[in-house]
Parts: structure tokens; C-alpha cells; sequence
């Protein structure tokens, strides 16, 4: 039971550090991109196991190079091709599942929060701490960029170097929660927390707020009812996510 | 009179095209520039030009120490984006205070009777369901937070409504008279142009003509600028 506490306190830190990320990519348009994304870690996991080196460093490794492919094509092309991204992210899936050990792949595909040790939960802990710091210090900057490029350029903002921070940031966050949910379901954590909040925010403060909530509430009803219910972590807190998702919904603001 | 803009030789290509050939000009402190001409001869390009938001070649030389505001021209917001206007001044680390000074040069404050005070329903509105005249006020007023000595203000083109009885122009023209600001702005309309600029530069690739506008305004160069027949003028020569 201690073990539990402890587990689910580190899915919460993941899950708010994710919720807070993943409310700027849902304003930036790119959910579907934040999605895909994570099924990169695969062929990276695999890579690493044949090594045998850390996994998450693998996964970490294969996010960071996609996060900088995305940037590239964010920063050079004026239609952003999101279908593409699509195709080569869901194409690095299908060489992931092939190129992984059968036994492992059930882990890389939906986590093993059992796997999960102290030194590496707060580990865990820390870095999502670091992440959510970080973004905290560029959140400004990102909206203005949201809102109208012209008016960052104007501003003296240097959008750039702005968006690749945030998409090491994203990177960084998918790594952590691929050892939760899985790299199938990362995407998740990222991205339902914040669609249900702009379900019923009126405000930014607001905003970032139930995000983060909800993601915490996620991981804190999620772990714990996994373990009642002996099923797998991973599905459990984003079914809990998707079903805040529909209370949201059927709250949502008239527009 | 103390030059604000020093301009030489500017050129500027897109794609292999020139948008803007070999322009030259001076803006001195004080002056409301208009840029005038058809549509897509360069004018919101001369802007990226000058604020560095695109490569150009020749010389572009501000005054030193100078602060630019700048209102760009495309500018839509989600209606569903969460961020009030209020939210949207504090971006920029604006204080209640400055953000209500800019509001009043804007024309964007409540009258109650005697008492001022910033209008609550902008600005606790989400920014994107402000009505365009609003929206496009709340722009200006988040250019000028910071007090530049510079707006550069590209008009749009079209969708945007009449907010209380003052137009854009007319609060353009009050801010300068009360700060002194020097005002750099693009505009299709020459009769508003005509009213409330000092200067006006026709640019139609390169400069057709630089003055002030009751001297430049003349049939010829409107027809060199827009083509035969889009003269503001066009009364003047039945007799």
C-alpha cells in the first residue's frame, strides 16, 4: 500500500507537468501532432533494449530527434504538413511493434508502473518539477506566439528558439510517461486534460488550472482504482481522463 | 526637426520578385506618414521591412533608443481561445494603471457621468469575442503599453466596425496630439488620409511620390499609382 501511495504521487507529478504541456499544444493547434508523437519512443525503446541500455533513454533519445524534425518543418514550411508528421510518426509505431522483443513490447506499448523504483520516482518527480518550471518561464511568449506570430516577431520575440524549448519540454514529459500509460497512450496525458479544460475556461488562469487539475485527478483515481481492480495502469487513468472529458463536454460553454 | 527614420536604397525581394525597388525617404519626429497605394504594392512589406521582421537590402536607420509599437494588419482570434483582453495586456507585464491609460487613448473606457473607468465587459471578455472595431482598439492600446515613440499601423483592409462615435483616425490623431508620437500607417483610404497625415508616400513598388498629401494628391500620380480613373479627385476637371 505504501508502494501505492508512492506510485500514484509520481503519476500525479507526471500527469500535472503533462496537463500543463499539453494545454499550450492544444492552443497551438498540434493535438494530433502531440499524439503521434509519443509512438516514436517505440522503435527507440527497442533500439536501446537490443543495446542494453535504459529504455526511457532510448525513448527519450528517438522523441528528441522527432521533436526536432517537427521544429524543422514548423520553422521552414509555410503549410504546416500535420498529415505528414502523422505518416511518419504512426509509421515509426509499426517498425517499433516489429522491431521489438514480443516480451517487452506489451511494457513499451502500455507501461509498467510496477517497474517504477524510488530513486527513479523521484527522479521523476524532480524532472517534471524542472519541465513545468521552464515552461512557467516561457509561457508568456508562447501565448503571444498562439495569438498572432506577426505580433511575436513584432515584439522582439525569437519564436524559434521559443518553440524548440517548448518541444524538448514535450519530448521530455512523453519520456516520463511513457513508464505510466505506455508509449500508445503518453499522448493522452498531454492532450484530454487540456481539451476538457478549454471545455470550460473562460480565462487563461483558469485554464492552466483545471488542466492541471484534471491531469492530477487523472492519476489519483486512475492508479489507485487499477490496483482495487488488478487491471493495467495505463488504460485505467486515460479512461478516468476521457471520462472527465465527457463530464466537460457535456458542461462546455455555449459558444 | 529630429529624423526618426532614415531609409536608402531599400530593397526587398520575395521569391526572385521585387516587392520593393531602390526606396528612399526620411520621416522626421512628429510626422503622420501614410503609405498609400493599390493593394499588394509592397506596403505591409515595407513594414517587416523596417521593424526587421523580414531580409531586405539597402540601409534602414532608426533614431537610436526608440521604441516601435506595431499593429499588424492579420489578426484573428479563436473566439474560443481562453484568454481575456485583461489576460491578454498582462502578457506583456502591463500594470492595471497602463493598461487603463491605454484604454482611455484607445476610446476604449465607460463614461459614468463623470468617472472613467475601463470598460468590464472588454476586459474580462475573451479577447476573441471582441466585435473587430473593439478587438482592433484593444491592438493599439497593447502597441502603446510601454509608450513607444513609434506606431506603425497597418490598416486592415476590411471587416471592421464603427465603435461609439469616434473612428480609428480620429483616435490616432487625439493620441498624437496628446503624446506626440510619431505615426507610420498604411491606408486605402485616401480621403482619411487626406484629413489626418502630414506626409504620404505612394508606393507602388518604388516611391511615386513623397509630400505632403495636398501637394501630392494630384490626378497624375493617382493615375501613375492606382491606373487611369481612380482619382479622389474626380470632380475637379468637369467644367
Amino acid at each position: 500500500m505504501e508502494n501505492l501511495l508512492f506510485l500514484t504521487i509520481v503519476g500525479g507529478f507526471v500527469a500535472a507537468a503533462s496537463a500543463y504541456v499539453g494545454s499550450i499544444m492544444v492552443l497551438k493547434r498540434m493535438s494530433l501532432v502531440g499524439d503521434a508523437l509519443s509512438h516514436v519512443a517505440l522503435p527507440g525503446i527497442a533500439i536501446a533494449l537490443s543495446l542494453n541500455i535504459s529504455p526511457i533513454l532510448g525513448a527519450f533519445t528517438a522523441l528528441t530527434l522527432a521533436v526536432l524534425g517537427i521544429w524543422y518543418l514548423e520553422k521552414n514550411s509555410d503549410n504546416y504538413p500535420e498529415a505528414l508528421v502523422g505518416i511518419f510518426f504512426t509509421a515509426s509505431l509499426a517498425i517499433g511493434v516489429l522491431i521489438t522483443d514480443e516480451l517487452d513490447l506489451l511494457e513499451a506499448l502500455f507501461g509498467d508502473i510496477e517497474k517504477i523504483g524510488y530513486a527513479e520516482g523521484l527522479v521523476t518527480i524532480i524532472i517534471s518539477i524542472i519541465v513545468s518550471f521552464v515552461i512557467y518561464k516561457i509561457i508568456n511568449k508562447l501565448i503571444i506566439g498562439v495569438i498572432s506570430e506577426e505580433l511575436s516577431k513584432a515584439q522582439k520575440i525569437n519564436i524559434n528558439i521559443v518553440n524548440l524549448i517548448y518541444l524538448l519540454a514535450v519530448g521530455v514529459i512523453a519520456s516520463l510517461g511513457i513508464k505510466f500509460v505506455g508509449t500508445l497512450l503518453t499522448g493522452a496525458l498531454v492532450i484530454i486534460p487540456a481539451v476538457a479544460a478549454k471545455n470550460i475556461s473562460r480565462s487563461m488562469k483558469s485554464y492552466f488550472l483545471t488542466s492541471v487539475t484534471f491531469g492530477i485527478l487523472s492519476a489519483i483515481i486512475g492508479i489507485p482504482l487499477a490496483y482495487v481492480l488488478s487491471l493495467p495502469v495505463g488504460p485505467i487513468v486515460v479512461i478516468t481522463c476521457v471520462i472527465i472529458f465527457i463530464i466537460t463536454y457535456l458542461f462546455k460553454k455555449p459558444s | 526637426m529630429d529624423k526618426i527614420l532614415e531609409i536608402k536604397g531599400l530593397t526587398v525581394k520575395k521569391f526572385h520578385h521585387k516587392i520593393i525597388d531602390d526606396l528612399s525617404f526620411t520621416l522626421y519626429k512628429g510626422e503622420t506618414l501614410a503609405v498609400v497605394g493599390p493593394n499588394g504594392a509592397g506596403q505591409t512589406t515595407l513594414f517587416q521591412a523596417i521593424t526587421g521582421l523580414t531580409d531586405y537590402e539597402g540601409e534602414v536607420i532608426w533614431a537610436p533608443n526608440l521604441k516601435i509599437g506595431y499593429v499588424p494588419q492579420r489578426f484573428y482570434v479563436d473566439s474560443d481561445l481562453p484568454l481575456t483582453t485583461e489576460e491578454f495586456f498582462k502578457l506583456k507585464n502591463a500594470k492595471n494603471s497602463e493598461i487603463e491609460d491605454a484604454l482611455n487613448s484607445v476610446g476604449l473606457l465607460q463614461r459614468v457621468g463623470h468617472i472613467q473607468s475601463p470598460n468590464k465587459h472588454i476586459l474580462k471578455n475573451l479577447l476573441g469575442e471582441l466585435s473587430g472595431g473593439e478587438l482592433q482598439r484593444v491592438i493599439i492600446a497593447w502597441a502603446l503599453i510601454g509608450n513607444p515613440d513609434v506606431l506603425l499601423f497597418d490598416e486592415p483592409t476590411s471587416g471592421v466596425d464603427v465603435v461609439g462615435e469616434e473612428t480609428i483616425y480620429e483616435t490616432l490623431n487625439k493620441l498624437k496630439e496628446k503624446t506626440g508620437m510619431t505615426i507610420v500607417l498604411i491606408s486605402h483610404e485616401l480621403e482619411i488620409v487626406r484629413k489626418y497625415t502630414s506626409i504620404v508616400l505612394c508606393l507602388n513598388k518604388e516611391k511615386v511620390c513623397y509630400g505632403p498629401p495636398q501637394e501630392v494628391f494630384t490626378k497624375k500620380t493617382l493615375d501613375e499609382l492606382f491606373g487611369r480613373g481612380a482619382s479622389i479627385y474626380h470632380h475637379e476637371h468637369h467644367h
